[in-house]
């Protein structure tokens, strides 16, 4: 017993750990990328190639001077960060990142929890981070901020509808709600493959949930200053921070293990498979972030409500047609 | 097992709530302070603010949301009729149909009376 507790426990702390390097190299990787795709270098003095950035930053932001509206909701202004940052880590307890593998003889399952409701959770925890962004927004009594957050809250509820559609097509081609059963139904056949259409939702419903550009309505720096968290400065900037850049390799990892099979492919063990899918997701965030244009509100929600909800229906009826007459 | 998995779930939410709650310690206790009245007016590109933030806003959010509360109880239905819709058959295939139709419909609706507008 004690040993299983260990082992949770250990997995547990690994696992925030490589979340928050995650995290940290994911705003190193994003500054560097994007600099190359403008023709710059972008951050390569601190450390051998700008290594320590990530580092340097995070000292700054933890010495900065904190100061708060005087007009502001003071206890949700110091709690909205928080719960921004709690919902982005807690999905991890029941994404898998591999198999159960070999390790000094014993065997260790690579992922934290396997509950039978385990993306019902992943999305639970998702909408829960919504609310981050809207009391942050509206608790600095900020006309920028309570803008901000208002674009936020409409499109995120557009677009959990979307990405809502796709995992029920999901669901029904995997049979499960269990997140390690889903990748093992994919072993033959990735889920790419048979949803097609579900796959493409869920990746515009992804750009969308993470506040991404071409949707980045909610901090639209040239309208809105800096959207929500305009008001916000130091190190509780750094946790909503964390909460966006949680959620980037969050989605990367959801469409890797909902859509590309997540650990299965050939020669590499599974856990090396999980992160080079998990990795090229986060670069095409990226890429998409210095090609495209941001599209206005009005485009936005048209595009949510009249394109993805109706498609995503229809994908579900489609789906539920193809198990009926193949499966039985 | 399952309970014990549940156990690891609640665990590792606690461990989540630490690394906030001590992040939000980390700002409490190491950054600097020096507030004066100027510098807690809230920003509004240079000028002092007129009258609050919490004021009317459009009415679109509000009915965007009220849609919205109607699909996603009903994405809620599908989940557990897409878990064992192989072991039902035909009869809760043609329900859901129906069921999907109504909503359908219902989206339609809203369609045509400008409710998915924003102007």
């Amino acid at each position: 017993m004690i040993t299983v507790v260990l082992v949770a426990a250990v997995k547990s702390v690994a696992l925030v750990v490589m979340v928050l390097l995650g995290f940290a190299y994911a705003t190193l990787l994003e500054r560097r990328l994007l600099a190359r795709f403008q023709l710059r270098y972008g951050p390569n003095r601190t450390g051998p190639f700008g290594l320590l950035q990530p580092f340097a930053d995070g000292i700054k932001l933890i010495f900065k001077e904190s100061f708060m509206p005087a007009t502001a909701d003071r206890l949700i202004y110091w709690l909205a960060p928080a719960i921004s940052m709690v919902a982005a880590l807690f999905v991890y307890a029941v994404i898998p990142i591999g198999p159960e593998i070999r390790f000094f003889g014993a065997t260790v399952s690579l992922y934290i929890a396997d509950v039978n409701v385990g993306i019902l959770l992943v999305l639970g925890a998702s909408s829960i981070g919504v609310y981050g962004v809207i009391l942050g927004g509206w608790s600095s009594n900020n006309k920028y901020a309570l803008l901000g957050c208002l674009r936020s809250s409409a499109q995120l509820i557009s677009y959990e509808l979307a990405i809502g559609l796709a995992v029920v097509s999901v669901v029904l081609t995997a049979g499960s709600l269990s997140l390690v059963d889903i990748v093992n139904a994919q072993q033959r056949l990735w889920f790419v493959a048979l949803q097609p259409v579900g796959f493409l939702l869920f990746f515009i419903g992804a750009l969308a949930e993470t506040n991404r550009a071409p949707f980045d309505l909610p901090e639209a720096e040239q309208e809105l200053i800096a959207g929500f968290h305009t008001e916000y400065g130091g190190f509780k900037f750094a946790m909503f921070y964390v909460g966006e850049y949680v959620g980037i390799i969050t989605m990367s990892l959801l469409v890797t293990t909902l859509f590309l099979g997540g650990w299965h492919g050939p020669l590499l063990p599974g856990p090396h498979w999980v992160a080079v899918k998990t990795f090229a997701f986060m670069c095409l965030f990226i890429w998409i972030r210095a090609t495209m244009p941001r599209v206005r509100h009005d485009q936005l929600m048209a595009f949510g409500w009249k394109v993805l909800v109706p498609l995503g229906l229809l994908n579900v009826v489609a789906t539920a047609v193809i198990v009926a007459l193949v499966g039985g | 097992m399952l309970l014990l998995d549940w156990l690891y779930v609640a665990a590792f939410a606690v461990i989540g709530l630490l690394l906030a709650a001590l992040s939000l310690a980390i700002v409490w206790v190491l950054s600097p302070r020096s507030a004066y009245p100027q510098k807690r007016m809230t920003y509004e590109s240079g000028v002092v603010p007129i009258g609050q933030a919490w004021a009317q806003f459009n009415i679109r959010y509000y009915l965007f949301g009220l849609v919205f509360v109607i699909f996603a109880v009903e994405v809620i239905y599908l989940y557990p009729w897409a878990i064992v819709f192989r072991q039902l058959g035909k009869f809760a295939f043609f329900e859901m149909l129906i069921f999907l139709v109504v909503l359908l419909l219902g989206l339609a609706y809203a369609w045509r009376k400008g409710a998915l507008e924003w102007t």
